[in-house]
């Protein structure tokens, strides 16, 4: 559970996720209180340094310009892993959709492709992606032609980007909620 | 040599050996008596002439099966072929009156199961396998754990209890190894069974991955057992005991560290196969072979060796062997998978009728029926419990359902069973016809029941897309999300480690067993994308003529009105790679490189050489042809011969020409052929920007290809009359408007002489000459005799303006013989094959209009062109040789050739 390289990140996470399982309100509080995370928190962790989307994902977790996190974003971010329970399920048809629903799972993802946060996925920001994951054997050319199949594939309006209603589309046969989950601490 | 081999060919044949050596030895005792003409030889053949018999016998039966769609819908072919079995072993057992041919457990062992395995091993879908890896090894192991004890103890129960005969001596020993035989989920059976019932792919690879990997348990179970059961109970320590759950680690361990061994040695040989690509195929069967017998030398789980060896090995070596290798080991995989199936199931059935082997006890029968049901039952929902306190995606009721009631029993049940030694375990006969019963009961009742039942009870069930690129990508990043989000937390889970191997390998494993130029390419959203290009253009290449996109993706030249197409990609198979195809023996339907291939040079063949004359009243049934295909092949050709011509033009400029009325009317008929020709180009945008009429737009096109090739026309038309260009375009500004979309109205008029003409030499082969004699006779129109000069313009102003009905008639008529033949004539495959290659080389995003179109379509033509470079010539030359070659089998050929002449000087 625990690295050899163990951070203050790590160590932070393991007192939240413990206190917010165990309810503990007034620890929580004064944990928030206490610790921000910054950037350089997440970028000392070994593993996200390899993760071709470790950077992006790292974004993620700060709020809009902002360069701190406390600890309400990062559940908030993490929350949108957790998997969904079946009574969930039946509940959430009114009330505010929850962070973990497959809609909000999705704009996760999306979010990291879109940079310019314009809600659509251009060719540029696809390739950027590609080119993080794909090895670096693969020629700017046929990473191109990559993208723009992605593009076709997905593309329903034909403005050559995929907007997020198309980016749920393409993946409406792919089972989000198993994939974009995570069991943590059971 | 042939008796040393005969063993080894498997099949159980009480006499062959025998019978073999009373051969040769009646063959070393008598004198030759004379040179024989004739000689009866059974006995060398008999044994491999047996196996192929019944191998042929069950294939039969197969196809029998499956002439009737109904019976193979309800019934699950393996019920069908024990019964053929038992059928087939009651013939034999009248006939012979003894039961021959039964199902030996050698010949299991040895050779049936290790093709089933492997084939299930290799093409598992590794990613669902993993993922689901701790619920399949819980039930593997913790199942069959259970259900062998609890079903011994009760059978045990059972007799204390006073219900079975007491001819049944057994004690709890005894009922304990039949229990650990009875026990185990037979791979075969689940995968004959299950394959037919499209169960969701989870509840598929987890009672498969069950069935797979609880052979480690059963092995040692059954070993065990027996040896205690050899050593007498008393003599049983309890060092013993401790062994005995030593050894299923050292079993379950060991085979699976087999099969890793030698999936390795398997990655690394392929590695080097480079200029023996030959053996590709043989190498992966022999090595994963040796992996079997390996382990079963060391009497390790061999079924666990093999299973691991496949799926260890298959990255690596379809990445390294070549594509022709890769279709060549799926396809002898699925083929000596299914054959040993099949006669699997026969022998099953065949062996059920030795009543010799039989002792029947009803309380046995019964009990072991209805215990094997309960604890499988009892089994399933208590592990299930456990596991969905950890499980992502808990299994819910139904799931579990169906995972008891796929508990199916099967062969190598009854071989385990067979193996019993009599004088060691006196129930044997009575276990047998227990086993044969379970066998029989879940094979064939629970088999012929579980689609119902998993239709009754709406399991979700699997549905098979095709792999998309988008797919691919997302998944690709939830999976780097999912491990990041665990680091960050600092939670080592199941994605974390999967990161972490994924990165070991990458850095190491691959670099290792990959060819350096596999390693380089390999990424798996390429692989994806590769592999979509490849099946858009094979299936561009299947369906000849019908033209498809797939995903979306326009190919740039075809018409997008095809475009509804689209589905059409979804028959095709995909690799199993990226998908998770569940149907482990259905065989993807990607066609073999070697089909490509064959494309290929068909291709290049019909495009690069003129075809052989042919009779074209034949050819003139208009009514079948696609009009589709046609116009664009026209289209083609056209382009094509235009390119040529631009080259070779001046030379030859004035070779054709014909005699009198008749030919004449053949001409206008040509020139027909080639404004229809010329015509397509335009007309073909026009479909293709898929709008019912959109005249503006086409127009627009229109007259930039018209000026485009009128352009080109006027290079190297320097001095010759314009009234060609002037055709062209009066005769596209009449076309256009008009339903050139589909060319149709042309094509239904009936047949007229012109046809016959068309056997004329010159018009031999192909469309290609249509266009370019057509061509070539507009040039020459001025030129010509006087007839010759009204004939043509009075044709082509009939193509100018529709009024003018006479002429029309008159030039309407070769039209309509001239597409459809050229149609037929030219090899379909010439367009397909450019139009996938066209997209490979520029995937353009937009489905086109028909303006942004023209562009590749015209550099795709042109690269064409091009690439031939050596054709031009050929189609020139062809109107003057063939008279020569032809031997003048028509009246007008001499003056043809006459006429050319004359035309030649006149012009000059």
């Amino acid at each position: 559970m625990v690295l050899s390289g163990l951070n203050s990140l790590l160590t932070f996470n393991q007192y939240v996720l413990n206190a917010y399982y165990g309810q503990d309100m007034a620890l929580l509080k004064a944990l928030e209180e206490l610790h921000r995370l910054s950037r350089e928190d997440f970028q000392r962790i070994p593993e996200l340094a390899i993760n071709p989307l470790g950077d992006r994902i790292i974004n993620a977790f700060f709020p809009e310009g902002e360069d701190q996190v406390n600890f309400r974003g990062f559940m908030r971010t993490l929350a949108h892993f957790r998997p969904i329970e079946d009574n969930e399920k039946s509940k959430d048809v009114n009330g505010p959709e929850p962070l973990n629903s497959r809609s909000n799972k999705l704009h996760f993802a999306f979010r990291l492709y879109d940079l310019d946060k314009d809600d659509k996925i251009s060719r540029d920001e696809l390739l950027q992606v590609l080119r993080m994951m794909v090895g670096v054997n693969i020629s700017d050319e046929q990473l191109g032609s990559i993208a723009d199949r992605t593009i076709q594939e997905a593309d329903q309006d034909g403005d050559s980007a995929i907007s997020f209603t198309e980016f749920v589309k393409v993946l409406e046969k792919v089972d989000v909620e198993q994939k974009m989950s995570i069991r943590f601490l059971h | 040599m042939l008796p040393a081999t005969l063993p080894l060919l498997g099949m159980p044949l009480p006499g062959a050996g025998a019978g073999v050596a009373d051969g040769a030895s009646g063959e070393s005792v008598l004198p030759p008596a004379g040179l024989a003409l004739l000689r009866w030889q059974w006995h060398e053949v008999e044994a491999p002439y047996l196996v192929a018999v019944w191998i042929l016998v069950a294939s039969l039966a197969k196809i029998v099966f499956h002439l009737s769609r109904k019976v193979t819908s309800v019934v699950p072919e393996s019920c069908l072929l024990i019964l053929l079995g038992l059928v087939l072993g009651g013939i034999v057992l009248a006939v012979a009156k003894k039961a021959e041919y039964q199902l030996e457990p050698g010949t299991f062992f040895l050779f049936l199961l290790p093709p089933i395995v492997l084939d299930s091993g290799y093409f598992m879908p590794s990613r669902l396998f993993f993922d689901n890896l701790g619920a399949i090894l819980t039930y593997a192991v913790v199942g069959t754990l259970w259900n062998s004890f609890t079903t011994g103890a009760a059978l045990w129960g059972v007799q204390q209890a006073g219900l079975m005969a007491p001819t049944v001596q057994a004690g709890l020993l005894d009922f304990l190894l039949f229990g650990s035989l009875i026990s185990a989920v037979d791979p075969v059976a689940v995968l004959a069974v299950f394959e037919e019932v499209h169960v969701n792919e989870t509840l598929f690879i987890i009672v498969f991955g069950e069935s797979l990997l609880n052979d480690a348990v059963t092995v040692v179970l059954y070993k065990v057992y027996n040896s205690f059961v050899e050593m007498g109970s008393a003599n049983v320590q309890a060092t013993d005991y401790v062994k005995g759950v030593a050894s299923l680690f050292v079993v379950s361990l060991g085979g699976a560290a087999v099969g890793l061994v030698f999936a390795f040695l398997l990655a690394l040989t392929t590695r080097f196969t480079k200029r023996v690509r030959i053996i590709e195929p043989l190498l992966v069967f022999l090595l994963a072979y040796a992996a079997y017998l390996t382990a079963e030398m060391a009497s390790l789980s061999a079924i666990l060796a093999v299973t691991m060896c496949g799926v260890g090995c298959k990255k690596y070596v379809e990445a390294n062997i070549s594509h022709k290798s890769r279709t060549a080991v799926k396809y002898t995989m699925k083929t000596l998978a299914s054959c040993a199936e099949t006669v699997i199931f026969m022998l099953l059935g065949i062996s059920a009728v030795d009543s010799s082997k039989w002792a029947w006890d009803t309380g046995l029968v019964l009990g072991t029926l209805f215990f094997i049901l309960l604890f499988r039952a009892l089994g399933v929902v208590l592990q299930t419990w456990v596991l969905n306190q950890f499980r992502l995606v808990p299994l819910d009721k139904i799931d579990q359902v169906v995972m008891s009631y796929g508990g199916l029993r099967g062969a190598v049940a009854f071989a385990l069973v067979i193996l019993l030694d009599k004088t060691k375990v006196p129930a044997k006969d009575y276990f047998v016809a227990t086993t044969i019963v379970v066998v029989f009961f879940t094979v064939i009742v629970q088999g012929l029941t579980i689609k119902p039942l998993v239709k009754w009870l709406k399991v979700k069930r699997s549905d098979h897309h095709k792999p998309t690129l988008n797919q691919e990508l997302h998944e690709h990043t939830f999976d780097h999300i999912l491990a990041a989000v665990e680091d960050v937390v600092g939670h080592h889970g199941y994605h974390y480690w999967r990161d972490r191997w994924e990165q070991f390998d990458k850095k190491y494993l691959s670099q290792l067993l990959m060819r350096r130029s596999a390693y380089r390419i390999r990424d798996q959203i390429w692989d994806v994308y590769y592999k979509l290009n490849i099946r858009d253009a094979i299936s561009f290449v299947d369906q000849g003529g019908h033209i498809l996109s797939s995903a979306g993706l326009t190919l740039p030249s075809m018409p997008s009105r095809n475009s509804t197409a689209e589905t059409s990609v979804t028959n095709l198979l995909r690799e199993s790679g990226s998908g998770a195809c569940l149907d482990l023996q259905v065989i993807d339907t990607v066609r073999s490189g070697r089909d490509r291939e064959d494309a290929i040079m068909h291709h290049l063949l019909s495009g690069g050489l003129y075809k052989p004359r042919r009779r074209y009243k034949a050819s003139c049934s208009r009514h079948f042809i696609s009009e589709d295909a046609q116009a664009r092949q026209d289209k083609e050709v056209f382009q094509q011969n235009m390119k040529r011509r631009l080259e070779s033009f001046k030379s030859t400029k004035h070779n054709v020409c014909l005699s009198k009325s008749k030919l004449r009317l053949r001409k206008a008929g040509r020139k027909k052929d080639g404004s229809a020709d010329k015509d397509t180009p335009n007309g073909k945008p026009h479909r293709a920007s898929n709008l019912p009429d959109t005249a503006a737009v086409i127009l627009a096109v229109e007259s930039e290809e018209e000026s485009d090739s009128s352009d080109t026309e006027k290079e190297d038309d320097e001095g010759i009359v314009f009234v060609a260009r002037a055709t062209n375009e009066v005769f596209q500004e009449h076309k256009v408007p008009g339903s050139v979309e589909v060319c149709p109205s042309p094509r239904i008029i009936p047949p007229s002489p012109t046809c016959a003409e068309k056997e004329l030499p010159w018009k031999s082969g192909q469309g290609d000459l249509a266009v370019y004699v057509s061509s070539e006779t507009t040039k020459i129109v001025p030129v010509d005799m006087q007839t010759g000069w009204n004939q043509s313009i009075s044709s082509l102003e009939s193509l100018a303006s529709p009024p003018c009905a006479q002429a029309a008639l008159r030039a309407a008529r070769p039209l309509a013989c001239a597409p459809p033949r050229a149609n037929e004539l030219r090899d379909p495959l010439a367009n397909e094959l450019r139009d996938p290659l066209a997209a490979l080389v520029t995937p353009s995003p937009e489905p086109h209009a028909g303006f942004t179109f023209n562009p590749s379509l015209a550099k795709a033509g042109r690269s064409r062109s091009e690439s031939s470079a050596d054709a031009p010539e050929q189609p020139e030359l062809q109107p003057l040789m063939a008279p020569e070659g032809r031997g003048c089998p028509s009246p007008g050929t001499a003056n043809a050739r006459w006429l050319i002449q004359f035309n030649r000087s006149g012009r000059l």
